[in-house]
């Protein structure tokens, strides 16, 4: 089932009455979720994903703006009607019920012609828990099964129904690392073997972009930018989402356009006609953007060396550099011999790894190289 | 190590036990004891013999068997009741918003209130006088019916005003129970439930009241414990001599035994008293036994 959201701005009132005003937090939400896909809503603590995610479920009613399902404007149905299945971030299992009774929980609500014999509701729990492999607890409570084993049981809940759409809120942050890498790919299968068009919010960038077919990254209730995630993070539209995608993050720096060439402090680190104006600007380069050159112009302070295995990562300083931790991380081939006698590290920068923002509005400003680096 | 943080645990605990040694366990043994010594007298600590007298005594005495029968009657009429009433006003309270305040403390005013001062309302309420039948009564034959006397008249009467006003009272500690019990469900629970369409009363059967019921189950055996010890309730609606209203309790006839008009037997009132506590204990460990079945 298509998701399309138009206009969608949601204001709820402001419990601080001296402040006064509304909260807005979500506003003039438009995007448009083919049908199939497994969509990542991403962004910071508070941004508004989970109260986009009720909006398509209806648990929440628009101040503005509609949702499609399909073609079907659903604004004004109820949740219940939506067919919607809803994973929380707390999954919400009923504690004093088993796993079989949460999981048959929505198939007893069903009334009219949609009513189930005892025999198909046992046939719907039992594929329902076999999708998600959890058919042999099904005797358990809750409480006697571990994170992971809850989020299954959540999911198993939210798809007996079989919904047109999947909804899941934060669905892995209550587990440990090591699970959460492995019940990721797990969601990945099950949407892969459902078909069933799924929003999953997250705030780890690094979880959308690795099972995500497209990713929405929201900044303060407005949706920044949409697309594929290797697209995104390839060409992020504002210095927020270049920031906000990649492990190691982007390194930034305080930097300037002139004559045709990109200053950082007084190294000139790329050329090209598109540098004519003087401006002040930020340059984001990306960890991998760095190639390690004895003529390079990027003249950084030698901090130390990681091996990561298959690369190794270069951490050095540069006065210019705005990260919070202070210090550059780049990664390179483990082919590159550094000599770690050295105090100083020169670097040439992968001008498609380098992105300049607008000092003022942090929008992208796009550059075509000439001098071929 | 292992020792010495026990002893330190001992230590720790030792003013608590002293405390409950001295004014609970030591009153309670000695109760058991003067239970079978006949004719305990307190003035010069002799008593005539030992025996289970005591006990037959009081079983067989006729106010004991009224009191007995009036306590049973209000026990199995208030605590059901009271406590679900009290579900009901609590579940109307948690879905209001306008006003909640104003009415969750309109219904908590009666704890505040001096039991005897409730009663005096009741009575002003319910009593026949010279000069007024009461304003029920009033109501009652405002609408063609016969008026009763609900104080001083027929028994059934008598138990409706006192079941009514022990409701009454103990209404507000469930409401305030109950309604933060209610306030305490997740509120996640209902957003799931409304995703998947639950209609509303399989959604107070299937989801709320499994949540709440450990408070349930907390107010009932309470609630039955403070039901076998009423007394003062009685006595502020009909008056210290109890036994003539016919409106004595267990407690009553207890308090009776020690200190009222025909007092001055501590052997009776402590078997009295050995048989409601055994009452009382028997009903705890079947409430007790069924809800945690239930669980
Ligand atoms: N029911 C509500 N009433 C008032 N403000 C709310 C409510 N729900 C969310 N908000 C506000 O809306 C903003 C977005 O919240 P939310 O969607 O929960 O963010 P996220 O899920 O991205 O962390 C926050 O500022 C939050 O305080
Ligand atoms: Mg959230």
């Amino acid at each position: 089932m298509k998701i399309v959201l138009k206009n969608l701005t949601k204001k709820f009132p402001n419990r601080n009455k001296k402040v006064g005003g509304d909260v807005i937090a979500v506003k003039d939400f438009d995007i448009t979720i083919p049908d199939g896909m497994l969509v990542g809503l991403l962004g910071p603590s508070g941004c508004g994903k989970s109260t986009t995610l009720n909006l398509i479920s209806g648990l929440e009613k628009p101040t503005e703006g509609q949702v499609f399902f399909g073609d079907t404007d659903v604004t004004k149905l109820p949740a219940q009607d939506r067919g919607v299945g809803l994973v929380f971030q707390s999954y919400a299992l009923y504690p004093h019920l088993t796993v079989e009774q949460n999981i048959r929980f929505p198939l007893e609500n069903l009334r009219g012609n949609a009513k189930l014999t005892k025999d198909e509701m046992r046939e719907r729990v039992h594929k329902a828990a076999k999708l998600v492999q959890i058919d042999e607890l099904m005797e358990r409570r809750p409480s006697e099964l571990s994170g992971g084993q809850q989020q299954r049981v959540a999911i198993a809940r939210a798809l007996v129904k079989v919904p047109k759409v999947l909804l899941l809120d934060e669905p892995l942050s209550n587990l440990d690392a090591r699970l959460r890498l492995q019940t990721r790919e797990e969601i990945r299968r099950i949407q892969r073997e459902t078909n069933i068009t799924t929003v999953f919010v997250t705030h780890d960038q690094d979880e959308a972009m690795s099972i995500c077919d497209m990713i929405v990254v929201m900044k303060d209730g407005v949706m920044m930018q949409a697309g594929k995630p290797q697209e995104v993070y390839d060409d992020p539209v504002s210095l927020f989402v270049a920031k906000f995608l990649g492990t190691p993050p982007i390194n930034v720096f305080e930097g300037k356009m002139k004559d045709g060439k990109l200053y950082v402090a007084d190294d000139a680190v790329l050329a090209s006609d598109d540098f004519r104006d003087e401006r002040d600007v930020y340059v984001a380069v990306r960890p991998e953007g760095f190639i390690v050159s004895d003529d390079g112009p990027l003249v950084c302070k030698m901090g130390r060396i990681e091996v990561m295995g298959r690369d190794i990562s270069i951490v050095s300083e540069h006065d210019a550099l705005l990260n919070d931790t202070g210090l550059i991380r780049s990664i390179t081939g483990s082919d590159v011999v550094m000599d770690s006698g050295k105090t100083e590290v020169r670097f040439k920068l992968k001008p498609n790894k380098v992105f300049v923002f607008d000092k003022e509005t942090e929008e992208r400003i796009r550059f075509g190289v000439t001098d071929g680096q | 190590m292992d020792n010495r943080f026990r002893a330190k645990g001992w230590l720790y605990l030792l003013p608590a036990i002293l405390f409950l040694g001295v004014f609970m366990v030591y009153p309670l043994v000695d109760v058991f004891v003067y239970s079978f010594e006949e004719g305990f007298n307190f003035a010069n600590q002799s008593f005539f013999g030992t025996g289970s007298y005591n006990y037959s005594y009081v079983l067989r005495d006729p106010y004991f068997i009224q009191a007995l029968k009036n306590t049973f009657i209000i026990v199995i009429i208030t605590v059901p009741l009271s406590t679900l009433i009290a579900l009901l006003i609590s579940l109307g309270l948690s879905s209001i918003k306008p006003l909640r305040e104003l009415f969750q403390t309109v219904f908590f005013l009666p704890y505040v209130t001096n039991t005897l001062a409730v009663g005096l309302v009741f009575m002003i309420l319910f009593k026949k006088t010279e000069y007024s039948d009461g304003l029920i009564n009033i109501l009652i034959e405002f609408f063609g019916g016969k008026g009763v006397d609900f104080i001083t008249g027929p028994y059934a009467a008598k138990m409706f005003v006192m079941c009514f006003y022990t409701i009454w009272v103990v209404l507000p500690f469930k409401i305030l129970i109950l309604t933060s019990a209610l306030a305490s469900v997740p509120k996640v629970y209902y957003s799931a439930a409304e995703v998947d369409g639950t209609r509303p009363f399989r959604v107070f059967y299937k989801i709320t009241l499994p949540m709440i019921s450990p408070m349930i189950f907390y107010l009932v055996i309470t609630g039955f414990i403070g039901a076998f010890k009423a007394y003062s309730d009685e006595v502020a609606l009909f008056g210290t001599d109890l036994n003539s209203a016919g409106m004595n309790t267990i407690v009553g006839y207890i308090y009776d035994m020690l200190y009222g008009n025909s007092g001055g037997y501590p052997s009776y009132a402590s078997a009295a008293a050995i048989i409601l506590f055994a009452i009382v204990l028997t009903i705890t460990v079947i409430n007790l036994m069924v809800s945690s079945r239930r669980r």
